[in-house]
């Protein structure tokens, strides 16, 4: 009986220091009163760390708070539609363009570019290792049949995938064309599994961590270059939206402190993006 | 035997209080199951004061005849017939004190069972009483002292902080009789309550039922023990075959037993 | 083989250094899933008592419906509180997305269903036994709920920690409705998918250990408890 008491009020003091913690413990004044804007942007770019090294350099500077929300293209830009983010932060001109064509962005910006890469295993299976032409590539991996994977979810990467092929003139299609209908991540997770090509985005490919023993087979094609845009979300279609604090963002963004902190962020010694936030407009 | 009886001169004597829920007559009750008949046409009256035994073999309907005594199943036909309803108030000009019928709680039933196996809630048993107290609507202030009452009376007091359900049998029903008397109910039912338990624990429950009874309380009991019978019964009613075949006070039913089916019981033989 | 071994010292490193992110990210994650727990059993240990004792038309098909929903995919449950949050959504001008309250409203959707059946269920068997006894002392129907429940308690646990269990390992909904943002949103189930789309398996997989670790020590503390009141027959 007193052991049945015992044990129990050690329970219980137990469940309540850890209740105490995990609900008024450190950390739980993430600053109500801080402002802060909500970022709609893609998984790729978060991958790449860029927000990591770029956002507390903003927010010490602004003291404005930057949540990231990083889905799929296609949902970031379905995301800001609904409203529920101040800023679109994506790589994909044409939907961009759209975007504030149908009333729902304010204006859209060049911020940055990176390249693509076309990664492939060590033992490169269609020959096309240290090619700068990526239609011939292209070609010769469709021709030997080689594996190729393909994220498969409309997001921007992916839609410059397709625009490649059709640069090169190839409709893929055959067991040797994978489509993952998933994230970056992801999709070179499987490909590399695979024993298959896969184009990815050079930011996300230094910093990724399962390489295995595959190496960048095709880069430097001018047609690889990944232009990033930065769109305010229009208050007009959505009252909320924070409208000063966004445009205090994006204006940072573009301005040549920003550009510089851009051009700043390496990894492996290497810079991933790269600012041409100069061209006035789209 | 089903004749009305008087209770002037009861209530002069200050057994009986005004406005009590006794008699109770049944009026050719019956109980069917799926269009089979296990009671039929039982005519009866329960009086006030005495110790009625139920008898009979297994199937005759005992069992049945007390659940509905206590409400748990309604006739199918046929009428009972109370001497007041039980939701109803009850006055308490000129009661005899320490009548148990006089401290009976409004708002719970006036009637109470203790079954063959006991059915203990996993608390402790102090918390079972509580808990029936608080159910049965024990005024709050009253709640305390009742506990220590009824531990007493069980002589649970030792026991009182362990689950219920550890206990031995006859503690466990010890327990769920005190428990069946913590309302001070007018009647209490009891179906087969020593069954199962040995001679100490059946004599603990036999002391619970007499003292009951010399508290005012109504007993009616069913029992297969012809010598716990012979302890308890003032009159019997032997039942056999969902009817009641005889009812007489005990030490004539005993003794002369008038139906063939009393007798034949009585004398060890089965009925059928 | 190599990502299991080093999955074990990342784990390990992790939880001696008391990785400060780390940290933060579990205590999030034990803050959005124990209030979740607490809601659906608040909201499942009477509705599923109701449920046992009560007898009504279209009982049967609640039943069903509850039953139904414990499979319901995670994910679509965060899509489908998405809908309602986001600010073209009826609830929008709350400006709950991307918070862990919505994070929280989205797991004790999946923990409720899974709580109110077993507490359905246990609560029925219990009645069964002890219907008799409390109708004889006047307590029938829905008034028996509260004593069927404290009565129940040790059995309940279980339903609490399948609820637990659920929302511990679910990232589809906090994923949507949380948004998996940095030090606001980032849970554990959804700080492991994103290591994961990083390639940094190793990490991902120690957090797994991580999570799983707390896991076993919740769930140990509770059985404990459950345990000790077995022996003394309160189960």
């Amino acid at each position: 009986m007193k052991n049945l008491i015992t044990r129990r009020l050690v329970l219980a003091t137990a469940f309540a220091g850890a209740a105490l913690l995990t609900f008024a413990g450190p950390g739980q004044a993430v600053a109500a009163d801080k402002p802060f804007i909500t970022v709609q942007s893609t998984t790729s770019t978060l991958n790449s760390g860029l927000y990591d090294y770029l956002l507390p350099i903003f927010e010490k500077e602004a003291g404005i708070e930057v949540r990231v929300v990083a889905v799929g293209t296609g949902q970031a830009i379905k995301n800001a539609r609904n409203g529920d983010g101040d800023v679109l932060l994506v790589h994909a001109k044409s939907a961009e363009e759209k975007f504030v064509a149908d009333g729902f962005g304010v204006k859209r910006s060049d911020l940055m570019y990176n390249d693509f890469v076309i990664v492939g295993p060590a033992n490169d299976p269609a020959g096309v290792a240290g090619m700068n032409d990526v239609k011939g590539a292209l070609s010769k991996i469709a021709s030997s049949e080689a594996p190729f994977a393909s994220r498969g979810d409309d997001s921007g990467t992916h839609k410059k995938e397709r625009s490649l092929w059709k640069a090169a003139g190839i409709e893929p299609s055959g067991g040797w064309y994978r489509e993952t209908g998933s994230g970056m991540g992801a999709t070179l997770n499987t490909g590399i599994g695979m024993g298959a090509y896969v184009m990815t985005d050079r930011a996300t490919w230094i910093k990724f961590g399962n390489k295995g023993d595959y190496q960048i087979a095709i880069e430097g094609d001018a047609a690889m270059f990944n232009q990033y845009g930065i769109i305010a979300v229009n208050p007009a279609k959505h009252p909320h939206v924070k409208v000063k604090e966004s445009q205090t963002f994006i204006d940072w963004m573009l301005s040549p402190a920003g550009q510089k902190a851009i051009a700043a962020y390496q990894v492996d010694g290497k810079q991933l993006f790269f600012p041409n936030a100069d061209k006035a407009g789209s | 035997m089903s004749a009305e009886r008087d209770f002037t001169g009861l209530e002069a004597a200050g057994r009986v209080a005004p406005g009590a829920l006794l008699p109770v007559t049944l009026a050719d009750v019956c109980f069917a199951v799926n269009g089979t008949d296990l009671l039929r046409g039982l005519s009866l009256t329960i009086a006030p004061g005495s110790r009625t035994v139920i008898m009979g073999p297994n199937g005759a309907g005992k069992s049945l005849l007390l659940r509905i005594l206590q409400g748990l199943i309604q006739p199918t036909r046929g009428q009972l017939t109370w001497r007041r309803a039980w939701g109803e108030a009850r006055g308490t000009e000129g009661d005899t004190a320490g009548s148990a019928t006089d401290k009976h709680t409004s708002g719970a039933p006036p009637v109470s069972i203790v079954l063959q196996r006991p059915v203990l809630l996993r608390r402790s048993v102090a918390a079972n009483l509580t808990h029936a107290l608080r159910v049965l609507r024990v005024p709050r202030r009253d709640r305390a002292a009742r506990l220590e009452e009824l531990l007493t009376l069980g002589n649970l007091q030792d026991r009182r902080g362990q689950p219920a359900r550890s206990l031995s049998g006859g503690e466990q029903q010890r327990l769920a009789t005190v428990r069946a008397l913590a309302g001070n109910p007018e009647m209490l039912l009891l179906d087969e309550p020593t069954a199962s338990l040995d001679p100490q624990a059946t004599q603990a429950i036999e002391a619970l039922i007499q003292r009951s009874h010399g508290q005012g309380t109504k007993i009616v009991m069913v029992t297969h023990d012809l010598g716990q019978a012979r302890r308890i019964a003032d009159e019997v009613v032997f039942m056999a075959n969902g009817r009641i075949v005889e009812t007489a006070p005990a030490e004539i039913f005993f003794s002369q037993p008038q139906s063939n089916e009393a007798r034949a019981y009585l004398s060890g033989h089965l009925v059928i | 083989m190599q990502e299991l071994q080093s999955a074990f010292w990342e784990a390990g490193r992790l939880l001696l250094t008391f990785d400060s992110d780390l940290t933060e990210i579990v205590l999030l994650s034990l803050r959005v899933t124990l209030t979740a727990v607490f809601l659906g059993c608040l909201i499942g240990f009477p509705f599923g008592a109701f449920l046992a004792v009560a007898r009504f038309p279209g009982r049967s098909l609640i039943v069903l419906v509850v039953n139904a929903f414990m499979g319901l995919p995670p994910v679509v449950a965060g899509l489908f509180l998405y809908l309602f949050l986001s600010r073209s959504g009826p609830l929008g001008p709350l400006g709950l997305l991307y918070t862990p309250a919505a994070m929280i409203i989205a797991q004790t959707i999946l923990v409720t269903p899974i709580v109110t059946a077993m507490t359905r269920q246990v609560i029925e068997d219990l009645y069964q036994e002890y219907d008799e006894q409390f109708r004889s002392m006047g307590l029938s129907g829905a008034r028996a709920v509260p004593s069927l429940l404290w009565d129940a308690r040790y059995s309940l646990i279980t339903g609490a920690l399948a609820g637990f269990g659920r929302a511990a390992a679910e990232v589809g909904a906090v994923l949507i409705v949380g948004g998996n943002i940095n030090h606001v949103t980032r849970v554990m189930t959804t700080t492991i998918a994103l290591e994961t789309s990083r390639g940094n398996l190793s990490l991902a997989l120690g957090l797994g250990f991580v999570l799983i670790t707390l896991s076993l020590l919740i769930n140990a503390a509770v059985m404990s408890l459950r345990g000790s009141a077995k022996r003394l027959a309160y189960v």
